[in-house]
């Protein structure tokens, strides 16, 4: 306690220093220290975040191709499309938002869950731990195009080698994977979580190092079995990073696009088609280039209200 | 087609066209494409100083080693230009090249499908070649005409045809004679073809895998289509016919087809193919292109024209055009040079015909040395009939964004044709709306 009290006036005289609020008068290189290493980060992320930020609002009030002399003014025409029914971009766009959100329930739960019951078991001391450790996390480093096109295959109706294998078994060998609801989501959802848990399993594997033995011991005085110290060390110990994790697995499964542009092309019809795929196909192979900024803002704004949502579920109590 | 240009206007332009090049510093937006010819040279040959060519195409497969081979051959040959070839997936390749032309960093030079030509045009990544044409002395004759007026778009030529790659039947002559079928005989009429599907169905083989995902599902169904005597859009391309009595015939057929056990159910993407390549599937109606890719595989088939399944004969194709990208501050040396190359390579395209193309231009289409081609001679029997989508801006988006869906739910039997394609043609009459009022046609 008394060291974390120092630590704060320590913090405190600094900030005050920086924002030249009281105490002595600040010199000049220690007014632009904070900013000066900062600065590096800060031009990179105007550059190509903040500036595009703005740029693409700007964009989405016209209707933009940026090889055409006449770029018209169209105020807010581009978003009151994507809420008119029977407009060019309305049933398509929430047909893809909608496959977006569906892919994102069934993959986030999932991507969430199981690399924190592998890590889980990597915890352990066990022999042959890190060859394991570095097969869970070895389809993570392929590309998504090198995934793709492998499960496109293996999963394909008639000549995939998932449907021999299950004739084999004596199951039925002519489920159309790729191609018919509700399996073209099994064949997306499948190999994501195959493909991406690895990532998060790490995560959790540092989450769980960081956590206090003397914890786990004092919870075995107290006499709690394994699945309450789960409940009441594990659990809590990794609040931070399952915050972390729900996050970034929601936003990248929001923005997915190489799986079903590549494993089921969108198909049956449109309906496993993603927002970015539809926003891309939009923006850069149509030349729409305002309509398709104004859905990425309205995708945006979506992912940030579920972002809020998500920080305030998981704020630390008492904090 | 628009007004033809005259001869003063001809010789104008190509001399204004240096000084416009020279003299514009300013990016495409104020270089309307229209007023600056290609201009220099003639494109008989090229005698300026030494110059680098880029060259940029999509042959990402077999054939891009035969172009590689045509444009080594080039530069040894030619001492003062040296082309280089740089090859891109074709759909990257149609974003990527707009991008870096309007950046000044593009190519010199670049092939484009015929379907995409007016799109670029009138999005000012291209330059009009009437010169070209004009200099090198290229006619309507010299080409099928539906293949030479496809390349014109409002009153100018902005592509030079390479080749048209139809869509041909490739026939499995392992699985024919397994169903007892004579495998020099492919049959060519609607009653041979039903009686050998229905042959080989006696034998357990589905012997006509009907593909489901785009674009092969719409290329076949363009085929049968045009083989009804429908079209994909009016006259004045302000709408969508595919959802006439021609294209509810056309795509009912192939759903039936599935629906009677000729093609198994839920083909995936390409799975067609493979099942060909595989000894499973009899029939294939697909591109010319694969004839490199079945060769290479190992596989016994034949490939010759498309059987006539509807009232005339009709075939999905699209075709390869030079085009010359309208960089800023473009080096006239560079324009003439690539001229010269389009017109080389243009002579000499009978060795593009064996990378599996029908040569565009007739004097080559009817050498010797193609005619020995097999089987590139014998599908070039298709070119009177092929057909191309009309020479308009964004046409090139209008089938993807509103066919493609409709032609992929019939055939996966989630949707009735009629319904799939009637819901499809209102999609495309507003997007063809949008499209006007963007390119304002």
């Amino acid at each position: 306690m008394a060291t974390q009290n120092v630590r704060r006036t320590e913090v405190q005289t600094s900030t005050r220093k920086i924002l030249g609020v009281g105490g002595r008068k600040p010199t000049d290189a220690s007014l632009l220290t904070p900013y000066l290493f900062m600065a590096p980060y800060l031009v990179l992320f105007g550059v190509f975040i903040l500036v595009p930020g703005f740029y693409g609002i700007w964009i989405s009030l016209h209707n933009w191709d940026y090889l055409l002399p006449g770029k018209p003014w169209v105020g807010l025409q581009n978003y009151v499309d994507l809420f008119t029914p029977g407009s060019v971009t309305f049933e398509p766009f929430w047909q893809s938002m909608d496959a977006t959100g569906k892919f994102t329930l069934y993959s986030v739960p999932l991507l969430v869950v199981v690399p924190l019951l592998v890590a889980l078991v990597l915890n352990q001391e066990f022999r042959g731990r890190n060859f394991f450790r570095t097969v869970y996390f070895a389809p993570y480093v392929l590309g998504v195009a090198v995934i793709g096109i492998l499960w496109r295959y293996l999963l394909d109706a008639n000549v995939g080698l998932v449907n021999y294998y299950l004739g084999q078994l004596g199951l039925p060998d002519n489920i159309p994977w790729t191609n018919e609801l509700p399996w073209a989501w099994v064949a997306l959802v499948g190999p994501t979580v195959w493909w991406t848990l690895g990532f998060n399993t790490v995560i959790y594997l540092a989450g769980l190092q960081d956590i206090d033995p003397a914890l786990y011991d004092a919870a075995k005085v107290d006499g709690a079995n394994r699945w309450r110290r789960f409940l009441h060390v594990t659990l809590p110990g990794l609040r931070p990073i399952l915050l972390f994790v729900i996050t970034v697995t929601i936003l990248l499964s929001a923005n997915v696009f190489g799986q079903p542009y590549i494993i089921t092309n969108g198909d049956p019809g449109d309906e496993t088609r993603s927002a970015i795929m539809y926003i891309a196909e939009e923006g850069l192979k149509n030349f729409n280039m305002g309509s398709a900024a104004a859905m990425s803002y309205v995708l945006a704004l979506f992912l940030a209200v579920i972002s809020v949502a998500n920080f305030a579920l998981f704020r630390y109590r008492g904090d | 087609m628009g007004r033809r240009v005259t001869r003063q206007e001809f010789l104008l332009m190509s001399a204004g066209a240096g000084f416009v090049l020279a003299g514009c510093g300013g990016g495409p937006e104020e270089n309307p494409a229209v007023q600056q010819q290609a201009g220099a040279g003639s494109g008989k040959q090229y005698n300026g100083p030494k110059v680098k060519l880029s060259f940029w195409n999509g042959f990402t497969g077999g054939d891009g080693d035969y172009m590689l081979r045509m444009v080594k051959q080039f530069s040894s040959q030619e001492k003062n230009i040296d082309v280089t070839m740089n090859t891109i997936q074709w759909p990257d390749y149609y974003q990527k090249v707009p991008a870096a032309v309007s950046s000044g960093e593009g190519p010199d030079v670049g092939i484009m499908h015929i379907d995409t030509v007016a799109t670029n045009a009138a999005r000012q990544v291209i330059l009009p070649l009437d010169d070209v044409a004009n200099a090198l002395n290229l006619k309507k004759s010299d080409f099928f005409p539906v293949v030479w007026d496809a390349g014109i778009y409002n009153g100018h030529r902005y592509g030079i045809p390479l080749d048209v790659h139809p869509y041909a039947l490739f026939y499995n002559k392992d699985v024919m004679e397994k169903g007892g079928l004579d495998p020099d005989k492919p049959p060519q009429t609607k009653d041979e073809y039903m009686a050998a599907l229905d042959q080989l169905k006696d034998k357990g083989i589905q012997g006509f895998w009907v593909p489901s995902v785009a674009p092969d599902v719409t290329w076949l169904f363009e085929t049968l289509l045009y083989q009804n005597g429908g079209e994909l859009y009016n006259d004045a391309v302000t709408e969508a016919t595919w959802n006439s009595d021609a294209g509810v015939d056309a795509l009912t057929w192939m759903v039936d087809l599935i629906k009677e056990g000729y093609s198994p159910k839920n083909v995936g993407a390409l799975a067609e193919q493979v099942a060909f390549q595989n000894n499973k599937n009899a029939f294939y109606w697909s591109g010319i292109w694969n004839i490199l890719t079945f060769r290479d595989a190992g596989v016994n088939f034949g490939a010759g024209p498309l059987p006539q399944i509807g009232s005339e004969k009709g075939a999905w194709a699209n075709s390869h055009n030079f085009v010359i990208m309208n960089k800023q501050d473009q080096d006239p040396n560079k324009i003439a040079a690539s001229k010269f190359f389009i017109s080389w390579v243009s002579r000499n395209s009978a060795e593009w015909a064996k990378a599996g193309q029908v040569p565009a231009r007739n004097s080559v289409r009817e050498s010797s040395a193609f005619q020995s081609l097999e089987p590139q001679s014998k599908i070039a029997q298709e070119l009177p009939y092929v057909r191309f989508p009309p020479s308009v801006p964004g046409i090139d988006a209008v089938v993807p964004a509103a066919l493609d869906p409709a032609t992929n739910e019939a055939v996966l039997l989630k949707k009735d044709p009629e319904a799939a394609l009637d819901e499809a043609a209102s999609q495309a009459k507003q997007i063809l709306k949008e499209n006007r009022q963007k390119y304002q046609a």
